[in-house]
């Protein structure tokens, strides 16, 4: 693990921020009374929990953007593949406590009059089937398209369009009935996971330091392909594609194994943000979303991995703070970050403090 | 609600009776009267059957009043009078009905509906009653009239309209209406109950695609008759195949109105993305921009809808165009040759808009009003109708793609355009000012786009989100057509609309538009450069 930071200073400052915040705010949360001023409420552990998931899910477009050269406007559907399968493990814990007390079907399912589960819901009652879906399900579907694409060397924009009309595809697909997703609506009222209560404090601290480790180690993965020898490749791909092919590397599999490890680093994000916010529905799939996530990367600082993460919880408590204040202004505030941000800080707010210190 | 007090009744009833001895006073004036008050007392029984022979009985008689007395029965505003049986016509108002007087068109006042009884319609006497009101119609000197009278019969005939039409057929000289006669009369020989008759009428109609014939044409290919049911088969066969070549051709119109649509929403980012490269997603805010203007425009001039299009056109253009340029003088210029970081900010930009248009003008929806002349259809045959707004919207696609296409083939504009986005070193060093060409040609694209704001504002509703609905199709139209190239997008938004209408029938809508993008992505792995790439030295970067 040292030899992974080794030069990395902002990676060393962000995994002891981490480190101190997974063991200080579940702390502060359970040891203080309510009327401290050093009291955490359960609300605000969601919160930061759910900010933890969307910094995953910057990592992740952080590695192939960054690295690789490619801008997926398409991570958000890895994240919602994620979400979904985390969130079809929670709709078959519900039971009979849905609205229509039906002990099998899930309550959208009783109302589309759907005698019994469709064949792709069968395993998901079992979690450590469906943690292998979260991984799976994003991977594959990160592969085919990989395959497909990387192989027939689509780049730069087009990849980018592509990655687009995926999402697209896949938005306009889940919003519908027939599908077997909850259609419009989703997958919602989520009781327990794993026979814990999710309103219980106890649940929202374990989610929340279950979603610190998994930033932690998605960070050291990301870390560990970025140092290594396909990391640097990659980094060549980004500059120079063609030179790289011609000196007799294999592009297409090395672009392939990335986009499909981030893909699935986007998918486990997903799964973790479900739970938190009791919800997953197709908007999630939606164009806007996965623009929006490339804009934290930008924001905070593309090719540093920590600016990812710097950038989704800046983005993310803007977003939450100003939609209270002043919801109209939001969107005002967030188109001109983001010309802004690619006008005057090319290289994001990581790039601003490293040349201040130089 | 005001009821009548016992004192106004009193009135009331004085004042009808009053009323009905000075009518059939001045009544009796008029000669041939007596067939049609016997037929407006037989109006009032209780039995269906009855009315249907007082309603043949009144059409017979010729009298100028009969039309609007029957229309009024259609629209159930005939109604009698409960004291002394007195028809009249009542029209609904707050306080009770206002009445006409059927025989002298005097007004009666108003009077509560408890004094009144109306004479009721079942279906059956609605189709008679519209059959016998297109009969009265066939002595209209309106040759218009005269034909939707005739076109109105179909499926109402009964003994009366064919007397009347066999008898009018004899003195119309329009070839029109004269064959719409003729087919009607045909159909009613289907139910004939000689041999010779059934089988020329079913000779007659073997071209005919009224729904009437085919619907009779069923029944009779099962006729106990061996020739008749031969001749019926043999007619419905090839009506069938006749309609199932119109249903494609109609779907093939809607395939090509909704690529219109497409290629309007995309030829103007085939400039901007297609030729100068810049990726703008403000795109389709640009289209919004144009759609409001549109609206802003018609609250200008509500008088004159028809002409506040025609405005909107030219204005959208300079709307739309003059943000296009702001936005490449302010953003886009500091961004050529990035084209990830310009996808970024017009994205940015693309919000800012959408967010102004939202504290503007409300985030609900405007309703943008369609001219007369957009409205209605042009009826080519029973089964074929091409509704003119989208007719319309193929020629207006048509006209700003050859306009579009002249500025940038024969101006010294479009020559400035080409050479720059060909080699933009040379071009400078040939004397082209490289940066005004730029900020004029994504103005021109911008513009364009607003003006394909003004037709979509006829199409679908006009909110903040407009744009974000057509950009992402916008793109893939483009990209599937080749970059850079406007035949490729003309051709590729015709294809996408046509391949999207033929798949909606068996696969639904959202399915069709899902497999239309499944199809983009696998064909942009077998040709990453669209259906005609650039070739040349363009094609390198």
């Amino acid at each position: 693990m040292m030899r992974l930071l080794k030069g990395d200073r902002g990676g060393q400052i962000f995994l002891a921020l981490l480190t101190i915040a997974a063991i200080l705010i579940p702390f502060l949360n359970l040891a203080t009374p309510e009327s401290s001023p050093f009291h955490v409420s359960t609300f605000t552990v969601t919160l930061l929990g759910k900010y933890l998931a969307f910094a995953l899910l910057a990592l992740s477009v952080d590695l192939v953007w960054g690295y690789l050269g490619i801008l997926s406007l398409g991570h958000g559907a890895f994240f919602a593949l994620g979400g979904y399968a985390m969130g079809m493990y929670l709709m078959l814990q519900i039971g009979d406590r849905g609205v229509y007390g039906n002990p099998d079907l899930p309550d959208f399912m009783v109302f589309l009059n759907w005698k019994e589960i469709p064949w792709f819901w069968h395993g998901f009652d079992n979690f450590w089937f469906a943690m292998i879906m979260v991984v799976l399900v994003p991977g594959l579907l990160a592969f085919v398209f990989g395959a497909l694409a990387f192989r027939s060397r689509v780049t730069g924009v087009y990849l980018s369009i592509i990655t687009q009309a995926l999402t697209y595809a896949l938005l306009l697909a889940f919003f519908r009935n027939e599908m077997g997703f909850g259609g419009n609506n989703g997958l919602t009222d989520f009781k327990d996971i794993l026979g814990f209560s999710l309103q219980s404090d106890n649940t929202r601290i374990s989610l929340f330091i279950a979603s610190a480790i998994a930033l932690a180690l998605g960070y050291l993965s990301c870390r560990a392909i970025v140092v290594s020898r396909l990391g640097r490749v990659a980094v060549a791909i980004r500059d120079a594609e063609d030179r790289v092919r011609f000196i007799g590397y294999r592009v297409d599999r090395v672009k392939l194994a990335i986009f499909t490890f981030s893909a699935v680093l986007a998918g486990v994000a997903g799964a973790l943000y479900v739970p938190q916010v009791g919800i997953i529905n197709p908007g999630e799939f939606s164009p806007l979303r996965s623009i929006e996530l490339v804009v934290w990367v930008a924001i905070g600082g593309r090719t540093t991995l920590y600016g990812a993460v710097l950038g989704a919880f800046i983005v993310n408590y803007s977003k939450t703070y100003l939609t209270g204040v002043a919801p109209e202004t939001w969107l005002f505030a967030l188109g001109a970050l983001f010309v802004f941000v690619t006008l005057y800080l090319p290289n994001g707010i990581v790039g601003l403090l490293k040349r201040k210190q130089a | 609600m005001t009821f009548f007090f016992p004192k106004n009744k009193i009135l009331l009833i004085l004042f009808l009776s009053l009323s009905l001895l000075f009518s059939s006073n001045s009544f009796a004036e008029t000669t041939n009267s007596e067939p049609f008050i016997q037929a407006l007392e037989l109006l009032q029984s209780k039995s269906y059957q009855e009315k249907g022979r007082a309603i043949e009985q009144l059409t017979a008689t010729k009298d100028e009043r009969v039309q609007s007395i029957l229309e009024a029965m259609l629209k159930a505003r005939l109604f009698y009078t409960k004291e002394n049986k007195v028809t009249v016509i009542g029209i609904k108002k707050e306080d009770g009905f206002s009445l006409t007087h059927i025989l002298n068109q005097k007004d009666l006042g108003i009077v509560s509906k408890s004094n009144l009884k109306k004479i009721k319609v079942n279906n059956k006497l609605r189709g008679i009653l519209r059959a016998s009101i297109a009969t009265l119609s066939l002595s209209s000197s309106d040759t218009k009239k005269r034909l939707n009278a005739v076109k109105q019969m179909y499926g109402k005939t009964n003994k009366a309209t064919i007397d009347a039409l066999k008898i009018h057929l004899e003195t119309e000289t329009n070839n029109k209406i004269r064959s719409e006669i003729e087919t009607l009369l045909h159909i009613n020989d289907l139910d004939s109950n000689d041999k010779e008759t059934q089988l020329s009428a079913i000779k007659f109609l073997s071209n005919d695609l009224h729904p009437e014939t085919k619907n009779k044409l069923v029944v009779l290919k099962d006729h106990s008759n061996k020739e008749i049911a031969a001749a019926s088969q043999s007619a419905l066969k090839n009506i069938n195949e006749k309609l199932g070549f119109y249903d494609n051709v109609n779907t093939a119109f809607f395939g090509l109105s909704l690529g219109s649509v497409l290629v309007l929403a995309a030829i103007g980012l085939a400039i901007t993305f297609g030729v100068m490269g810049v990726i703008n997603m403000a795109h389709g805010e640009l289209i919004m921009l144009g759609a409001y203007t549109t609206y802003v425009i018609q609250q200008l001039m509500p008088n004159y809808i028809g002409l506040s299009l025609v405005v909107a056109v030219p204005a959208a253009f300079i709307v739309s165009g003059s943000v296009g340029i702001l936005i490449e003088r302010l953003v886009i210029r500091h961004l050529y040759g990035r084209p990830l970081e310009t996808l970024l900010a017009t994205f940015g930009i693309s919000l800012i808009l959408q967010q102004a248009v939202r504290s503007v003008f409300s985030p609900l929806n405007r309703s943008v009003e369609t001219p007369s002349w957009l409205s209605g259809s042009l009826e080519i045959n029973p089964a074929l109708s091409l509704t003119y707004n989208r007719l319309y919207i193929i020629l207006f696609c048509l006209a700003v793609f050859t306009l579009l296409f002249l500025i940038i083939k024969k101006t010294s504009l479009g020559l400035s355009v080409q050479a720059v986005s060909q080699n933009r070193s040379m071009a400078r060093a040939m004397g082209i000012r490289a940066s005004r060409v730029d900020a004029l040609t994504f103005g021109l694209g911008s513009g364009i786009a607003g003006i394909a704001g003004v037709a979509l504002s006829q199409l679908t509703n006009v909110g903040p989100n407009l744009g974000q609905a057509y950009i992402i199709d916008s793109f893939m139209v483009v990209v599937f057509g080749g970059v850079g190239n406007l035949w490729g997008t003309l051709i590729s938004g015709f294809t996408l609309g046509i391949a999207n209408k033929f798949m909606e029938p068996w696969a639904g809508a959202v399915l069709a538009k899902i497999m239309v993008l499944v199809f983009i992505i696998l064909f942009i792995q077998k040709r990453p450069r669209g259906l005609f790439p650039q070739k040349g030295r363009a094609a390198e970067s």
